[in-house]
């Protein structure tokens, strides 16, 4: 790699840097000269001192762990289940058959709706959180799981069996390779719905987290504090899908949209 | 090396090939195979009706007919991907009767490589349960060396051309040293310049590893260029089975060749009004 293509790099992974930067210096600038009440939106500097000071007394950091442990146990369970489902749901009819209407009913409930429901079951404890993410990332990873085996060519299932591959070579070299870019646009659209699932559960209900947090600030009118709330959110999700992407980019270097001109 | 057709007994079967290379007289490598009876309807749509062929061990057939004559129902019944209706058919070796070979491979129109495995590894799909074994990797590698991919074995197959998956197809039919290679129209969709070149790489290997061939083509001239034998099917049934007795390699658009092409065609045409509705 040449000192140039390096240098053409780094400047591609700034410019996508260079609007979020262009758009806090204007709010600075306006918070600054005046133009926004504090009331309003606090300042750049106001919501990063209100960070610094929630850092210090770790009040900030225990709450990041707490919304973020609650989501990927959310997800974990969730995802997995519907993994297992798409799996068994994509390979065989019979399981389809038994299953599949049964899901796609429950799936047409919106999760948040049985917040009601879920306070009543589990209060407003751990159990209840991670309920209601592992119930919104079922139906993503599920449907795209199950979409993916499917659509597996049958031209390349039939050349395995031809060329004497057992069920086993036949799943794990070609039906799950196969299912894969499927499996993580799946996996994508889940963690977008684990984040927006765990914000509204822990504003509702919660004793501590990030949402937690953002609803006490709210009560003394802390306004910098609740903007850091709504930014720590975007900047999990922003981690979180980057994360899978370098995952997808990593699996999926066959794919002719992942590789390298 | 000039090929002996037209020898439909299976009692002859040994005397019908005759390597040149080796001076030793050995048994050829491929298989014989007896179709005998063969039919096979879906529903009540007959495609095959009571096909009786002695294919030679060794033997380059060529399977011609128009879409829908039944030309590959009788290929995917030899391999094994569907049930006869009728009939049977069986697979020799010398006077030993062969059960269940794992000895046919085939190759398709498409390439159907796995998109997520290198090219070497594609090949390797080739030795089925042996691609475990220590040689695995090295069998492979000839098999590469053979349809002159070698330098491509680390990449993936999205990055070759069409020519190039189809001989990293063949080579992964090949890996496994078969006894019958089968042929799905393996050249149907390339270009006239890549198949010309297919064409001889097939004839080379052919003649290197004395496998049988069944190629399935509905391009007469094709057949006439690689095959010892012609058999035209036409509504289910052949309708000639024609040896085809040139000198190889046969040059395409010699007068020879178009002698029997036509020959051919005509047979073809005067089916197609015969049968037309």
């Amino acid at each position: 790699m040449t000192v140039r293509t390096l240098a053409a790099r780094a400047a591609g992974s700034l410019a996508q840097w260079a609007l979020p930067l262009a758009i806090i210096a204007v709010w600075q600038a306006a918070a600054s000269a005046g133009l926004l009440s504090t009331r309003v939106l606090p300042a750049p500097s106001a919501v990063l001192a209100a960070g610094w000071r929630l850092t210090l007394n770790g009040e900030l950091l225990q709450n990041m762990w707490v919304s973020t442990w609650r989501a990927l146990v959310g997800f974990v369970i969730g995802g997995g289940i519907g993994f297992a489902f798409g799996l068994a749901n994509g390979l065989s009819d019979r399981s389809e058959k038994v299953f599949d209407s049964t899901l796609q009913m429950v799936r047409n409930i919106p999760h948040l709706a049985l917040i009601p429901l879920v306070i009543l079951w589990f209060g407003i404890d751990e159990t209840a959180k991670i309920f209601l993410v592992a119930l919104g990332v079922f139906f993503p990873v599920y449907i795209n799981t199950q979409h993916g085996i499917r659509s597996v060519d049958p031209q390349l299932i039939e050349m395995g069996r031809i060329y004497g591959m057992t069920p086993w070579d036949l799943f794990w070299r070609v039906l799950l390779p196969g299912a894969l870019p499927s499996v993580f646009v799946g996996v994508r659209f889940a963690l977008g719905i684990m984040w927006l699932t765990l914000i509204v559960a822990e504003t509702i209900a919660a004793s501590s987290g990030i949402g937690y947090m953002a609803m006490q600030a709210r009560e003394f009118l802390l306004v910098d504090v609740v903007v850091l709330s709504i930014l720590i959110y975007a900047l999990l999700g922003k981690l979180a899908d980057s994360a899978a992407r370098v995952l997808e980019r990593l699996c999926l270097g066959w794919h002719p949209a992942f590789q390298k001109p | 090396m000039s090929i002996a057709t037209g020898v439909l007994t299976l009692n002859r079967t040994d005397a019908a090939f005759a390597p040149a290379a080796p001076a030793t007289e050995r048994r050829p490598h491929g298989l014989a195979i007896a179709i005998d009876g063969l039919g096979k309807s879906f529903g009540d749509n007959r495609v095959l009706d009571g096909i009786d062929l002695a294919i030679p061990a060794g033997q380059f057939v060529a399977i011609v007919g128009r879409s829908g004559s039944g030309k590959s129902t009788l290929l995917r019944l030899l391999l094994g991907l569907e049930t006869p209706s009728a009939g049977g058919f069986s697979f020799r070796d010398g006077e030993r009767r062969i059960d269940n070979p794992r000895a046919a491979r085939v190759m398709f129109q498409e390439p159907r490589l796995l998109p997520w495995a290198r090219v070497l590894a594609n090949v390797e799909v080739g030795l089925g349960a042996d691609r475990k074994s220590p040689d695995a990797r090295r069998r492979a590698l000839d098999a590469l060396r053979a349809v002159d991919l070698e330098e491509k074995r680390g990449v993936w197959p999205a990055t070759l051309s069409g020519g190039q998956k189809q001989r990293v197809a063949l080579a992964r039919a090949l890996v496994s040293n078969p006894r019958i290679l089968a042929l799905d129209e393996p050249l149907g969709a390339l270009d006239a310049l890549t198949r010309i070149t297919m064409q001889r790489l097939l004839e080379r290997v052919w003649r290197d590893q004395q496998f049988t061939a069944l190629l399935v083509t509905h391009d007469v001239a094709e057949a006439v260029t690689l095959a010892d034998r012609v058999v035209l099917i036409e509504n289910g049934r052949i309708a000639l089975d024609l040896a085809i007795d040139l000198p190889r390699p046969r040059e395409r658009g010699s007068a020879a060749v178009a002698a029997l092409e036509g020959r051919i065609l005509r047979e073809l045409f005067k089916g197609a009004e015969a049968g037309a509705p």
